[in-house]
Formats: C-alpha cells, structure tokens, sequence
C-alpha cells in the first residue's frame, strides 16, 4: 500500500513520540540506578538530568541498606504477608466463587447481593480500624491479611470463570455423585488455573506494594513491611534521622544515596518477574472486562 | 439431573410448594456448598458488614471505653459541625476538582496512547513500547511517590528541565499551584500504558474489511480513524467512562498522604485525607466518622446514578 506523504510525516512523528515515551517511562528508574551508585558529591553538585554514573563509583549505599536491621525486617514481613495472604485470599475467593457460581441454589440471589452490596458501600476509614482494633489485631500482621481476606472485584472474575465452564463437566460427575467439594477440586479448579494465576499475581503484587494498613495498625518497627520501612526513611521530611544507624559518620553525604539503592532494592524483584508475567497480567485486565 | 432437576422444578412450581418448603430442600441437598461459603460470610460480616454498623460511630460522641454502642447519641451534631466547618468547602472543591482534571485529562490519555499505538506497523516497536508502559503500573505507591518528590525538587531532574524554559526552579510540592498538575500527570505517567490495554484490544477485534472499504471509499488514515476505528471502540470507551465517572469522590488519598505536606492543604487536601487526619492522627473519632460517612453517602448516589444512567445509555450496568 502507498502512503501519501502525509501519511509518512505522521508515522515518523508517531514513532518519535512513542520513543519519547519509553525513555519518560524508563528515565526515572535509570535515574535511581546509576545515581545509586555515584559518587554522593559530585552528585551532589550535578543538579539535574544526568546520563552517565558520577565516578569513583560506590556500592556502600547497598551495603548499607542491605546491613539495615528495619530492612531485613521489612522484607521478612513482606513475604509472610504475600505468602500467608495470598493463601488465604486464594482460598475465600475460589471456594465462595464456586459456590455463587452454582445455579441450582436458592440463596445465591441473596448472598450475591450481600456480597456485591459490600463493593458500593462501606462503612469508611474510621468504623474499619475501630473494628480491627475491636477485633485485637493492633500491632498484628493479620491486620493486613484478613481485612483485605477477600478482593469482591476478584471474587466476581472467578465466578465468571467457573460460569463459564460448561455445565456438562459438573453434571456428569455429580451424576457419579461427587459433592460440591469434589467437583470444584478436581474438575473446575484444573480447567480454570488460568484465571486462579492471574488472581494470584493481582492479590500477591498487592500486599508487595501495599503501605497504608501497615502504617495504621503496626506500631513496632520491627514488623513493618518493607513498603513502610521505605516510606518512613524515603517520605519523612527528615529522613537522616529514620534511617537512623545505618550511615554511621558519612551519613549525611549517604542519605540521598541510601534512597536511591533502596527504591532499586526493592523494586527490582517486581521489575525482573514482570517481562515473564506480563502476558497473564494483561490476560487479567480481559478477563476482568468480561461482563457477566 | 439437569433435566431432572428442571422437571422438579415444573412440578414444583405445579403444586407450589411453600417457600420454606423449597428452602428446606434445597438446603438438604446443598448443604455442603453453603458450609463452604460460611467462611467467605463470616468474613463480610466481620469486616464489612460490622464496619457498616461501625458508621453510627458518626451519630455518637464516642467514648473509647464505652464502645461505639454505649457511648452517648450525639444526633446530628458532628455532621453540622463538619457542613459549617471552614474546610468543608475547601474540601469537596478538592476532592472535586481533582476527580474532575483526572477525569478530564487521564480518562482520554490511555484512549489516544492506543490510537496512535494502533498505527503503528513495525510489531517489534509497538510490543516494546507497550512492554514498557504496562510497567510503572506495578511499581508500588510509595516508590512512585519517592520519585515524583525526588524529581519535583528544585534541583529534580524535571525543575531542572523546565527551569531551561525560563520557569522559576522551585520544589514544585511546595507550591499549592502546582499540586494538581504533579498529581495527574504522575497518574497518567504510571498508567497511561496499563489503561490501553483494553482500548488495544477492542481495537484489534474491528473488522479489517471496515477498514478495506474504507480505503475503497478513498478514506486516508485520519478519515479511517474517523469513521472506522473510533465507532469502533465507542462502546469500550462508554463503559470505561462510566465506571470512572461512578467512583469521582473516591480520590486516591493513599498517593496524596505520600506527597502533599501542610504548606498545600489549600489545594491538596481532599475529604478522605481530612478524615484519616482527624480520626487517626488527631482522634476525633466521631468527628471524622461523620465526615467519611457523608463521602460514603454521596459516593453510594453517584454510583447509583451512574448506573441507572449506564443502564439506558449501553445496556451495561455494574448489577
């Protein structure tokens, strides 16, 4: 096909300013990168946009935050929480997903609605850390696993999945007479893994990235999240002092530096899975737009 | 069993049995499905349902040693305080101004991303750039806040830039003028890439013979735009606009806890930061109870509202 030199001029200008858009979207972490490991005054003096490391270089900022006792802490705390939170939520959401997915039930009506209603209204900021306080979950890691125990919005694309599995599968094994149980473990589990590792990963990159809860209801350090961890030495006006004894006496020529390596740290482990989940990722945001 | 099952329930309906009769059966033979979602209620109504009930905190002077139920009522009381307040207005005009330049600026952003990634032939380039927008979209909250304070600092990389084009270098997060700008301009920075993935998708589910009697029809790539791919994706782009138009008070606050301070709460402040302030930091619990439960209200009618209106417009509702 012929293009008219029009047509020409516009497809150059697109492929310059998607280009643009790629180095906009890279050009902060690249910052953090090579500014992690520069030297802290030539640094210092180089305000602005830069493109190559300030030698001598230096690896002490990631020495430092790795050797930082809040850090190890944060990154302990962290995986428990993926780990035990995305279990339980996996568990709630497929186990009740079914169950609303089933036709035969008379109450499904009802608990959809009791269910749905929760995603419309909520009782607020407030009432929500009364509640967990009532329930004695301050300074407990399982106040952020079980507020957050069950996503509605995922819970509505399992039931999709399952709904969409056809209904002779079922049948012919509850024909055999399986229960319920049975004919979600062995029949509709395996023909939906698909969907279940897309839920996985939206509920695991969740509490990897999630702060607030942990900075409402945790008060020891020591079980802070490394999210937390990060805001308090990254967002705190002064951060020297949170980060506390890590820098020793170059602390201050350090500071900058430590946010830096830390902002790599730790996204570095989402950013080197991402290329290889991104395809599930995305499949996630078409399964979600799947209207019922 | 279907088939049996259906027939049953002809008969059923045949000699209607009574509603508790119906029941009863259907939770003789069912029982195990509903012991297996017992888990799944108990938790809505230890955290949701039970927070709901929490909200009559707002009609209470609450007592921490008394409970929300044995403090004393304190009627309407915190709501007039809050209406009569001097933040009020400046706080739904935040939360709404806010709400309203996202909408305005970042709703047609992924759409014109899609556009104009759609038009590109080389499928190498176009999975590149698309690899690497999705990405910022993962990047946790607080990192990308860091970001946005590191480089909107007076010696950041972007007042570094702009201070090349003659603008005074200053901590844009210090200037009240300059909060919403850097908030939906990040916004759109982290998800611009993210929010095309549908777009992209609906694009590529159009039929190429539009497009070939188009060209028939002598339509070059602009009228082809157009005629072709806009009507095209119209129905995606309806029902993402009412989605995000349903959740308009709904402000990300956990990004504006990250980067506003009290030198910008003229224009930063929004309703769900005023009420985490209040009740958390400051413990007026009643007060700040009150306040987010008006945001719950007005959240739920609109809502409502956008559905009702989503419902004629495109036969799609969220229930």
């Amino acid at each position: 096909m012929r293009q008219s030199i029009g047509e020409r001029v516009f497809s150059l200008f697109n492929t310059i300013f998607l280009s643009v858009m790629i180095l906009i979207t890279i050009y902060p972490l690249y910052f953090c990168l090579i500014a992690s490991f520069s030297d802290p005054i030539e640094l210092s003096m180089n305000p602005g946009a830069i493109l190559l490391p300030f030698t001598p270089f230096t690896l002490s900022a990631y020495s430092k935050v790795i050797n930082h006792s809040l850090f190890v802490s944060g990154f302990r705390n962290t995986i428990y929480v993926v780990v035990v939170g995305t279990l339980i939520n996996m568990a709630l959401t497929i186990i009740s997903a079914y169950v609303l997915s089933r036709k035969g039930l008379m109450l499904n009506r009802v608990l959809t609605f009791f269910i749905i209603f929760t995603m419309y209204f909520s009782g607020g900021l407030i009432p929500g850390y009364l509640n967990v306080r009532s329930l004695g979950m301050i300074n407990s890691l399982w106040a952020l696993i079980l507020p957050g125990a069950i996503s509605t919005y995922n819970l509505i694309i399992m039931r999709t999945a399952f709904k969409g599995v056809p209904d002779a599968l079922s049948e012919s094994a509850q024909i055999d007479g399986a229960r319920h149980f049975t004919v979600m473990s062995r029949i509709l589990i395996p023909v939906c893994l698909p969907t279940i590792a897309v839920l996985v990963l939206y509920y695991a990159v969740g509490h990897w990235n999630a702060w607030f809860g942990a900075s409402i209801y945790l008060q020891d350090a020591t079980k802070h999240p490394i999210q937390l961890v990060m805001r308090n030495i990254l967002i705190s006006a002064n951060a020297s002092e949170m980060i506390g004894d890590i820098g020793g006496e170059d602390k201050a020529r350090y500071v900058e530096l430590i946010k830096y390596a830390l902002i790599i740290v730790s996204t570095v482990p989402v950013l080197v899975l991402y290329p290889f989940l991104q395809k599930y990722f995305v499949k996630g945001v078409m399964v979600g737009s799947v209207k019922e | 069993m279907a088939i049996e099952g259906s027939i049953k329930n002809l008969q059923l309906k045949k000699h209607s049995d009574s509603f508790g009769i119906r029941l009863h059966k259907d939770l003789r033979k069912n029982y195990d499905a509903y012991l297996l979602i017992l888990p799944a209620l108990l938790f809505y109504i230890l955290f949701c349902y039970k927070t709901m009930a929490g909200a009559v905190i707002a009609f209470k002077d609450y007592i921490p040693a008394k409970g929300i139920w044995g403090s004393p009522w304190a009627g309407l009381k915190h709501f007039e305080a809050f209406f009569g307040s001097y933040y009020f207005q400046r706080l739904l005009r935040n939360t709404v101004v806010i709400s309203l330049v996202s909408l305005a600026i970042g709703f047609p952003a992924p759409i014109v991303f899609a556009l104009l990634l759609n038009e590109v032939r080389n499928l190498k380039f176009k999975r590149t750039v698309q690899t690497i927008t999705y990405m910022p979209h993962f990047i946790s909250l607080v990192v990308v806040c860091s970001l946005i304070r590191i480089f909107t600092m007076d010696t950041g990389v972007i007042v570094q830039l702009l201070a090349l084009f003659g603008f005074e270098p200053v901590s844009l997060l210090t200037k009240s003028r300059y909060f919403v700008p850097v908030y939906v301009l990040s916004d759109i920075w982290q998800h611009i890439g993210w929010g095309s993935i549908l777009y992209l998708s609906a694009l590529s589910s159009i039929d190429p013979t539009h497009y070939e009697a188009a060209v028939i029809d002598g339509a070059g790539r602009w009228k082809q735009t157009l005629h072709v791919t806009l009507p095209g994706i119209s129905s995606t782009i309806i029902i993402m606009f009412i989605l995000r138009a349903g959740s308009i008070m709904n402000v990300g606050f956990e990004k504006i806890i990250l980067l506003y301070n009290e030198g910008i709460y003229e224009t930063s402040d929004v309703i769900s930061t005023f009420v985490y302030r209040k009740g958390l930091e400051q413990f007026q619990w009643s007060y700040s109870g009150a306040v987010g439960l008006f945001n719950s209200i007005i959240n739920f009618i609109i809502v409502v509202i956008v559905n009702k209106i989503s419902r004629r417009v495109s036969e799609t509702s969220l229930w």
